[in-house]
């Protein structure tokens, strides 16, 4: 097993105003993440030999990118892997470049949800039994919740308090954002007095449904410089995927998920960080509902296990906290357009790495970055971490 | 020589009663919860009757209601999967009578008695509908019976029988209607029910030599509390000799209702006792038992009537049970419309979904559920024996409580069970009050029907906190 260590590098981004975007189809809006991107790397269409397009339900082959590119007969996969689809299309463009394979190649994430005419997440589902309860995320994610409270023996509302806290960080990077789909402070009443979702889930403690995409253009690594001074390079790539351990498993706890775990110790590794609290300048994670920040704090190792609500209380995640997370507001205020999240974090880290961020850049000068991006349930997840390196 | 091996009730949770807003009376009645129906109250009160039973010994089921799920497809066949009674089960439905109850039971007798089944089980069930605000909608109400029949006295021996078949349209149903009609109060009572009891029991009188002081209890079916104690009286029983109808409480449960209340005279039954069950429609029934020495076995673990109407929970308002019933329509969730199920995943799935099958690894021992070819623990493939985990209880590991899920008891409480002795599930909790959710509580599995869609009718199992 080899590592992806300084292999392959980043050249350019682009990343669409994410919200309801009513007056755009995922080609469109795939069209504004690419051309951001080939701009941004001074590339053009004609110089791309691949793509990889991560898409959970807006279109099903590589067809999509190609027709709304116009990509010239190339090789395009289409990828999906739950939540973290965007993420596992970066990863195996990645691994293309790396392998030697290709010199320059494309990776795009993208999701069209709002043209449902449904509230919340609707995916689309083969033929079953439908014996499974009808339950949507956020009644997934609150038995992670309910159960976190009683292992600590935190009072719910104070578990509550604490969740707000992670809710009012988020928004308020968000206000610093103009691509964020919510750009509005909230305050903790707010947070807390808002309908609730799924008990003990609130309104604001769940990320919005929204539309958006995301794009990366990857090249070797030796051959960066020839684009850009800046670029950045990929330290480290962990994907764990679970089989429903946690719901087979009578004695998983619902407090950690394993899949944070793996995926990040496969990071961790290929990058060579020891100390992911010190080394770690900021983390753009997959806060699909605030208790999932808060365990993935601890699943990262930025602090730990239990930990984090005291983390949280001595503000150690926020923009001029001691390891900033979600500087772009997070899924929180971008919503989740499943198949573009993943693109759209590294897209952050990107930024920050070249110090491009504006009101939102943190303090230090940043020297790593890192993403996580998590597809399932409480039980059964697709686990990715990735981590983001300034050139030496 | 027949006699009744072992019987079981089962009474839905809630009540309409005083306390229910829009209800309108102090009389209680039972009322299924929206994802209950015959099928589900007939495989909750056989659960009753089979508990601590050996249930491979079971050779016939036989079903009655007059509310089957379907017109076409049995009702019993489904009930004998979730009870997981033997593949080669005799199973049958009798549909469409009032009598149903005891008509079935009548089947059983002389299943037994022929020799084609060592031990039959009889189950009855009906939620009978009137519309709302209609003259019949106080009396009825929902529940079911199961008497397990066999070749041995068992706790109550059969003695004798009469039976007069009459066809009459005094109530009646036709497949597209809802509701029940009948014709002129005057009519059906005078001309129906007071005189086809009289006589039924009279020339049961006469062929046996049985009268009715000779007969300690007397399980009589009435359509109503004022017809009841007017038909006991003029039958001639003292009483005490009446066994409590359960108008006021439960109400008149159809086809279950003679049934009922046969198990609830057995409950208190001294061994040597007479008791005389008397079913109505389309003509009637009169059995005479005789309680054995063992007659207090029949209480052993088992809730029967009395404690299934003890533990009743009084619904708020009327509204409720209207939406239950589908009666008032609610507007959608803002949600895609459920999918048809697919009818083959389902018959694919019907040992985990139905007979409720986990499996445990002979490699390792562990338990898990669905069922696994490649073990969860160890990685043992294909080395699985599978074990029935739907009488076992559990304990909430977790749960959560979605608010806009659509169901119709919202917020639908989601819950990860760990199951005595091991395995885990994770799946939805009904009959539950929000306030008394929490991580640790008890719980028991129910088997339940999901959700109508395209014409099926999607059962499965659910949590319930466990009923005392």
């Amino acid at each position: 097993m080899e590592s992806i260590r300084d292999r392959v590098a980043i050249i350019g981004m682009g990343c669409t105003k994410f919200g309801e975007r009513w007056d755009a189809d995922a080609m469109d809006l795939m069209v504004e993440a690419a051309y951001e991107a080939y701009q941004d790397a001074g590339v053009s269409p004609k110089d791309i030999q691949a793509a990889w397009v991560g898409t959970v339900g807006s279109f099903s082959t590589g067809q999509g990118l190609a027709e709304a590119l116009k990509l010239d007969y190339i090789p395009i996969t289409r990828c999906e892997n739950a939540c973290a689809t965007a993420t596992d299309a970066f990863r195996n463009a990645c691994y293309a470049v790396a392998a030697g394979i290709y010199d320059i190649v494309l990776a795009m994430g993208v999701e069209k949800l709002k043209d449902s005419g449904a509230s919340g997440l609707v995916t689309p589902r083969g033929p079953s039994s439908d014996v499974e309860p009808p339950t949507p995320p956020p009644a997934q994610f609150a038995l992670a919740a309910t159960r976190y409270a009683h292992h600590y023996g935190i009072p719910m509302d104070q578990l509550k308090r604490i969740l707000a806290k992670i809710a009012v960080k988020n928004h308020h990077n968000g206000t610093l954002n103009p691509k964020a789909h919510f750009q509005r402070e909230v305050t903790e009443e707010q947070v807390l007095n808002a309908p609730m979702i799924a008990w003990p889930l609130g309104l604001y403690d769940c990320c919005g449904v929204s539309d958006g995409a995301a794009a990366a253009i990857i090249v070797r690594a030796d051959w960066a410089k020839n684009f850009r001074d800046d670029y950045v390079l990929v330290k480290g790539l962990g994907l764990a995927v679970g089989g429903k351990q946690g719901l087979l498993h009578d004695d998983y706890d619902f407090i950690h998920f394993p899949e944070n775990i793996r995926a990040a110790q496969i990071a961790y590794q290929e990058a060579g960080v020891k100390n992911p609290r010190k080394e770690i300048d900021l983390a753009i994670v997959h806060d699909c509902f605030t208790i999932t920040e808060l365990i993935l704090y601890e699943d990262l190792g930025f602090t730990e296990r239990g930990r984090g609500p005291a983390e949280v209380e001595a503000g150690t995640f926020t923009l001029e906290g001691e390891l900033p997370v979600n500087t772009d507001g997070g899924l929180k205020c971008f919503g989740h357009p499943i198949g573009a999240s993943g693109i759209r974090m590294i897209y952050e880290v990107y930024k920050q790495l070249q110090g491009k961020a504006g009101p939102r850049q943190i303090k230090k000068t940043p020297r790593l970055g890192l993403t996580h991006n998590l597809g399932g349930r409480p039980g059964s997840f697709t686990g990715a971490v990735a981590i983001f390196g300034r050139r030496d | 020589m027949a006699g009744i091996l072992a019987c079981g009730a089962y009474i839905p949770r809630f009540r309409l009663g005083r306390e229910t807003a829009g209800w309108g009376s102090p009389l209680e009645k039972a009322v299924g919860n929206f994802d209950e129906d015959s099928v589900t109250m007939a495989v909750a009160a056989a659960q009753d009757c089979l508990r601590g039973l050996d249930r491979s010994q079971v050779d016939a089921l036989y079903f009655a209601t007059t509310t089957p799920p379907y017109l076409e497809q049995q009702g019993s066949a489904l009930i004998a999967e979730a009870l997981d009674l033997r593949p080669n089960v005799f199973a049958a439905d009798i549909t469409n009578n009032l009598r149903g109850g005891t008509i079935a039971l009548r089947a059983a007798l002389d299943a037994v008695l022929a020799g084609s089944a060592r031990q039959a089980l009889v189950v009855a069930a009906d939620c009978r509908m009137s519309a709302p605000r209609g003259e019949l909608e106080r009396s009825l109400g929902d529940g079911a019976a199961a008497l397990l029949i066999g070749r041995d006295s068992g706790v109550a021996e059969v003695v004798a029988s009469h039976t007069i078949t009459e066809h009459m349209l005094d109530t009646w149903r036709t497949p597209q209607d809802t509701f029940i009609r009948s014709w002129e109060d005057r009519f059906i009572i005078e001309e129906g029910y007071q005189r086809v009891v009289p006589q039924v029991v009279s020339e049961f009188s006469q062929k046996t030599g049985v009268v009715p002081r000779d007969i300690g209890k007397v399980a009589l079916y009435a359509p109503d509390a004022r017809r009841h104690q007017d038909m006991a009286r003029r039958l001639g029983f003292r009483p005490e000799q009446v066994v409590d109808p359960l108008f006021g409480k439960v109400g008149n449960t159809g086809a279950a209702f003679t049934l009922m209340l046969l198990v609830s005279a057995l409950e208190t039954a001294k061994p040597g006792e007479r008791i005389l069950a008397v079913g109505y429609g389309d003509g009637g029934d009169a059995y005479l038992f005789q309680a054995t020495e063992r007659v207090g076995e029949v209480r052993q673990g088992r809730r029967l009537v009395s404690r299934y109407q003890e533990s009743r929970r009084i619904l708020p308002t009327y509204e409720t049970y209207t939406r239950w019933r589908e009666v008032w329509v609610s507007e959608a969730a803002r949600r895609p419309p459920p999918p048809v199920p697919s009818v083959s995943a389902l018959w694919r799935e019907k040992e985990e979904n139905i007979r409720f099958y986990g499996s445990r690894c002979n490699a390792c021992g562990y338990i898990q559920y669905p069922p696994q070819r490649v073990c969860t623990k160890c990685q043992a493939a294909d080395q699985m024996t599978p074990i029935r985990l739907a009488e076992t209880y559990g304990t909430v590991f977790t749960y959560s409580m979605d608010y806009l899920a659509g169901t119709i008891d919202t917020p639908l409480v989601l819950a990860v069970v760990n199951f005595e002795g091991g395995g885990r599930w994770l799946g939805m909790m009904t009959d539950r009050e929000i306030s008394e959710v929490r991580i640790g509580m008890p719980v028991e599995l129910t088997f339940r029907k999901l959700r109508t869609v395209g014409g099926v009718h999607n059962y499965y199992w659910k949590c319930m906190p466990v009923r005392a």
